[in-house]
């Protein structure tokens, strides 16, 4: 418990310096207007009791020409006091309402930023959802907490010390009274606030539980539908919901009796404090305050006034607790996420535009076709290199953890424009090489160079610049058709999109699309069937336009009529590239230079398909295995 | 939509009518309270009669006593309807959709699913806690304190009059430019959640395309954008407060100006002292209780959304029903199209699958190949009833499918959809999806059919292995090996495999085809396979093309007949058939 206290100190300390640093000048101008307007807030009862004075004295004199001077001079002193209040307070709750939504944007930008940079391995280590609940989750609880638990504790702050101040003033006997309820007060509080606090904290992993269950059978309702297993699933729900359910009412009993706790206890003390007031009235002991005066009615009654609205102001303090609780759970996690380790890039060999001087490559600002590799480090004279395509992996050993290779021993290469085919079981280590070639995971053992370059002096944004890469799970982004392959180049002209569309084969089915290229394309894509998601991201590479291709399973889900259709152009898309193939389909490998075959993390065969068929092992069988069978 | 919604109080109705009436006398409490707080100073004032002070004492020391009672129980029961009301929405939310078909499945996306059962969910659950504790709370207050400054101030209680509905009027306004800007702003908060969710699922793209700076551009963009929406309600909003501020200190100085004008000209006759402390006192009140109805006001504004998208899933009918007097028993695997057509939505021009007249024994295996979207899948779709025909009729043992009892024709037509899904929990757990009550020999003897067994029992914990959500954690083709085990289960007459054998390598797929030729020769199969290889030995194969079949034949007779079949076969064994010579 301990612990976990000081923890979310070190929270409250980093969010108040983060917020301080979002608004340097904002925020304590904010701060200010909030005390002052506090601390005048306080200020008006005086006057208004002094009319009530005015009145009370003279009301059976009649004499309304005589006091109506004094009357009016209090009235105008009231009414400026109010004009500065609403001023200050009109102002800091519209300064309030920009610090909040802006300091929200920027843990969202700060987290979002920081995200992007993270390696690959965070992504594929991480459930989706939770890193999706501190973009929602996590921001409302901060929302909560900074729109409305700070200004009102900073408000009930203030206003208590001033009450402090001037009921020490009056009578310190009196305080003293008071100083044991508040301190009843905040044990209750602390007692009745920690454990609701606790249950809300509960009730947000529960919820997310339920979250989580409702999203896997949601993805699955069809599966569910087919195996008629709803009743199942209903009861699984049941039992989530329920638990759910336990914790938060629990919660919610909790944080409903703080209030009315707190606010009898008030009225408790307030009796009290009457009837002490009254013992040391009648008793005649001398009454000890700063002011020196003695006790008296005229000291106790508003000292009873000013109890109430201190109890008044506790009960404020008490409200914000679960916000506050939340909220700190809510900012410890933001950090988390902020603080993760971005992806490392040590790399400082450099991709730019090259031409041919003289025999010798010269960087240039212009776009040439050449692209060269600039070494920082190396001498003048073989500073540039030329940008090929040439891939080779010597001896590379790689597991995803200490513990566990799943790659042994792989050297391999690829000339430029030469195509390099992986094929093997599923789970033989083909997906890992590619996730190698383009720095996603760094090797264990060995080297793998580019254009004879060791791609970890590459640096990363260089190194995946030159990679195109078609994945096994096809990801469109929302947006419409052409910006979906304008993805692969971001300066690339309607033109130049269908052209490459038109390579992928994609353009005619496009054009049949209600809107052709405008389409939208909704985030679950399910406007397009899978095959049609395929050969927009293989146009998507195909204007990027890369010098080394990575297909992994790149047209599974095209049947192999329309594959035929597109072979075409993809033989022209793959032409003059190197090229990196994944299949299941050995249709779709059967023309490589060379053909990997894989099992368990080794390169158990290589060889053109010719070779490899003659050779008659394992991917003679592969090949072969259908008609084995017969 | 309200009722749609109410419909789900159910077993707490009690507390939320218990929850108001106790909020209620805890009102009168704190209302009765000052008054005798008012005596209490009376007799401090009046001259110290500590007995007096202490009788007074006592009574405010049970009525705090009471307060608190009703206080604490009408928290109790707020908590409890509230939570329970959410509860039970989710539970409806759940067991509904359970009962759509997929034609409504279609028409809701997962992610709008979740939001709507989570977020939707709490944000009514906020409101209906409001709603409970303060929809009687403020009016009481309100109607409370204005009595008794009519009785009180008399005259003097007009300024009220002009006050309140100055306020009232302009929290309206507030209230009405504040939400359409809500409502445009929610829309954009849920794009912006959305890019973030693509970004998390997309990662490989985004750093392989070095688009990290492009979407973190964009991502600003519409951060500020919703940031710049937000600010601009939150704004309106904040006008509330020093709203209800002015309002009060402009009837706090009438009251005292004219108040003490008044007490003094008329020497306390039209008003006295004590009325006149009194009337500032519940001058606070009310306003108070105005401000709070407002703030009433916003929540149920702000959850009205939400309410909306809860009562569209509660509302949404399903499309398929089950039959009065359904048939229970399939007589056998034949299967039947009787000039079928099928569309997906009434306002689809084209139709998906156009006059299909197919007949099927049980027993046969039948294969199907075509291009993507040629509705294959929507042909089989149709027969174990996941949609209704537009015209037409399928039959499945000689009865229509839309006589049977659903489960009973789902039992036994199994299906292994494209898009197939594993779910988190032991590999046991997900062959139990199949059946029920299957023994693990039976479990064992699924998988070996299906292939799945070899992989499975290298898995450090076998059978027990969890599966991560999604099936994460098994590669595709073991993934649809297991379910293609999980559908074995069933024993089900018909069998259909939706391209689920697509990244099982060729030799895997043909054992498995293997096995159900020998081990459940009976059952009728229906195979749906990008591969010719996986189809060239069924009894019949369909050559499917823009929703109609094109040919039907054998593998023989196609390569023949068919020349989208021959196109297809040559592109798959072209380099193959050299070999063979």
């Amino acid at each position: 418990m301990n612990k976990r206290a000081s923890f979310s100190k070190k929270t409250a300390i980093r969010l108040i310096k983060t917020l301080f640093e979002f608004y340097p000048v904002m925020l304590p101008i904010t701060l200010l207007c909030i005390v002052f307007n506090a601390l005048i807030s306080s200020v008006p009862a005086v006057f208004q009791q002094n009319i009530i004075a005015i009145v009370e004295k003279s009301w059976q004199s009649r004499d309304w020409n005589g006091v109506s001077g004094q009357i009016t001079k209090y009235v105008l002193i009231l009414a400026t006091f109010y004009a500065l209040s609403l001023i200050a307070g009109f102002t800091y709750t519209r300064l309030m309402a920009t610090i909040t939504q802006g300091s929200l944007k920027k843990f969202r930008l700060k987290m979002f930023n920081g995200m992007e940079d993270l390696p690959i391995k965070y992504f594929d280590t991480n459930n989706h959802g939770d890193i999706m609940s501190y973009y929602t989750n996590d921001i409302d609880t901060l929302r909560q907490m900074i729109s409305q638990s700070i200004p009102q504790l900073m408000i009930s702050l203030v206003s208590s010390l001033t009450i402090l101040c001037i009921m020490l003033y009056y009578s310190a006997w009196l305080l003293f009274v008071v100083l044991i309820g508040i301190f009843l007060m905040t044990k209750v509080t602390k007692r009745i606030g920690s454990n609701s606090a606790k249950y809300f904290i509960q009730q947000q992993i529960e919820l997310g539980k339920v979250e989580g269950f409702v999203e896997e059978i949601m993805n699955g309702q069809k599966v569910v539908k087919v195996f008629c297993h709803e009743e199942r699933t209903e009861e699984d729900f049941d039992r989530l919901n329920d638990e759910l359910f336990s914790v938060a009412e629990r919660a919610n009993k909790y944080a409903n009796t703080l209030m009315p706790i707190l606010m009898n206890i008030g009225n408790v003390l307030y009796v009290v404090v009457a009837i002490v007031g009254g013992i040391l009235l009648l008793s005649g002991i001398p009454n000890l305050s700063v002011s020196g005066m003695a006790l008296s009615i005229s000291i106790t009654v508003p000292f009873l006034n000013m109890t109430r609205q201190f109890c008044g102001n506790i009960g404020q303090v008490s409200n914000q607790i679960n916000a506050v609780v939340m909220g700190m759970a809510g900012a410890e996690r933001i950090f988390n996420l902020i603080d993760e380790t971005a992806e490392k890039d040590e790399g400082y060999v450099t991709l730019v535009n090259a031409k041919e001087e003289n025999g010798k490559l010269v960087e240039c600002k212009e776009r040439t076709e050449v692209w060269a590799w600039k070494d920082e480090k190396a001498p003048e004279e073989n500073r540039y290199t030329r940008l090929t395509g040439d891939v080779r992996f010597k001896d590379v050993d790689f597991g995803y953890n200490e513990e566990k290779t799943v790659l042994h021993d792989i050297t391999l290469y690829a000339k430029p424009g030469q195509k390099v085919a992986f094929v093997g079981a599923t789970g033989a280590g083909k997906t890992t090489i590619t996730n190698l070639i383009n720095r996603f995971y760094d090797i264990q053992r060995g080297t793998i160079t580019y254009d004879g370059i060791d791609i970890s002096k590459i640096r990363k944004s260089d190194l995946r610049r030159s990679l195109g890469i078609i994945l096994q799970d096809t990801v469109l982004f929302t947006g419409s058709v052409i910006e979906n392959i304008r993805y692969g180049k971001l300066d690339a002209t309607d033109e130049e999109c269908m052209e490459a569309a038109k390579l992928a084969g994609a353009h005619d089915f496009i054009t049949r699309l209600p809107e052709g290229y405008q389409t939208m394309i909704a985030s679950n894509g399910a406007n397009l069937s899978q095959g049609q998601r395929q050969l927009i991201a293989i146009a998507r590479a195909a204007v990027a336009d890369p010098p080394v291709m990575i297909m992994d399973e790149a047209t599974s889900s095209i049947d192999t009529r329309t594959e035929e259709i597109v072979q075409k152009g993809m033989d022209a898309l793959m032409h003059g590239r190197t090229v990196f193939v994944i299949a299941h389909r050995l249709s779709t490998v059967q023309n490589s230079d060379v053909i990997m075959v894989l099992e368990q993390g080794h390169i158990i065969e290589r060889g053109s398909h010719e070779d490899l068929i003659a050779q008659k092992g394992k991917y003679y069988q592969l090949y072969t295995g259908a008609f084995e069978l017969e | 939509m309200i009722r749609v919604l109410m419909k789900s109080i159910r077993e707490y109705k009690k507390p939320s009518i218990l929850a108001p009436l106790l909020v209620s006398m805890e009102v009168i409490m704190e209302c009765i309270i000052p008054f005798v707080v008012a005596r209490l100073i009376n007799q401090i004032k009046g001259g110290c009669d500590l007995g007096m002070i202490i009788r007074y004492g006592m009574i405010l020391i049970v009525m705090a006593g009471l307060s608190l009672s009703f206080g604490a129980g009408a928290g109790f029961n707020c908590a409890t309807a509230s939570c329970g009301f959410a509860r039970n929405l989710r539970k409806d939310m759940f067991y509904r959709i359970q009962t759509y078909s997929f034609e409504n499945i279609d028409k809701f996306s997962t992610s709008s699913l979740v939001t709507r059962m989570t977020t939707d969910v709490t944000n009514v659950q906020m409101a209906y806690m409001m709603l409970v504790r303060l929809a009687f709370r403020s009016p009481l207050m309100l109607i409370f304190s204005a009595t008794m400054a009519i009785i009180m101030g008399g005259k003097m209680a007009l300024i009220f009059v002009i006050v309140i509905p100055i306020l009232a009027v302009s929290l309206f306004l507030v209230m009405k430019s504040v939400t359409p800007i809500f409502k445009n702003v929610f829309k954009k908060y849920d794009a912006l959640n959305n890019s973030i969710q693509e970004n998390i699922k997309g990662m490989r793209v985004v750093k392989s395309y070095v688009r990290q700076e492009y979407e973190k551009a964009k991502f600003e963009r519409s951060a500020e954008d919703v940031c710049a929406d937000f600010t601009r309600a939150e704004k309106i909003l904040a006008l509330n407060n020093p709203m209800m501020q002015f309002c009060l200190y402009v009837a706090m100085i009438f009251v005292l100006s004219f108040g003490s004008y008044t007490i003094i000209t008329s020497g306390g006759m039209d008003l006295d002292v004590g009325q006149f402390s009194a009337l500032l006192v519940y001058n606070f009140q009310i306003l108070m209780s105005l401000m709070m109805f407002s703030m009433v006001f916003v929540m149920v504004t702000m959850a009205e959304e939400s309410a909306k998208r809860i009562a569209e899933v509660l509302m949404e009918e399903t499309t398929l029903h089950n039959p009065e007097h359904p048939v229970m028993e399939v007589a056998d695997g034949s299967i039947d199209f009787d000039n079928v057509s099928f569309r997906y939505s009434e306002h689809a021009e084209k139709m998906a699958l156009a006059n299909i007249d197919l007949h099927i024994k049980s027993g046969e295996t039948i294969g199907i190949i075509g291009g993507t979207g040629t509705s294959k899948s929507t042909l089989i779709q149709l027969i174990p009833r996941l949609y209704d025909v537009t015209t037409g009729s399928v039959k499945v043992g000689g009865v229509d499918v839309r006589d049977y009892d659903i489960e009973t024709l789902r039992n036994q037509v199994a299906v292994v959809l494209q898009k197939n899904i594993l779910f988190s929990g032991s590999i046991k757990d997900n062959l139990r999806w199949g059946d029920q009550n299957a023994t693990d020999a039976q479990m064992k003897e699924a998988c070996e059919l299906a292939q799945a067994d070899e992989f499975v029992m290298q898995f450090p914990h076998q059978y027990t292995t969890h599966i991560e959500q999604g099936g994460a954690n098994v590669s595709g083709g073991q993934k649809q090996r297991l379910c293609i085990a999980r559908a074995l289960l069933k024993k089900p007459k018909i069998l259909i495999l939706d391209d689920s054998t697509s990244a099982v390598d060729t030799k895997t797929d043909a054992l498995i085809r293997k096995a159900f030729s020998e081990y459940i020769p009976t059952t009728t199969k229906i195979i749906i396979a990008q591969r010719v290889s996986s189809v060239q030995d069924a009894d019949r194969i369909l050559v499917m093309d823009g929703g109609t079949i094109k040919n039907i034949g054998t593998h023989e007779e196609l390569l023949k007949t068919s020349s989208i079949y021959r196109e297809v076969y040559e592109s798959q064994n072209r380099a193959g058939g050299e070999e063979n010579e």
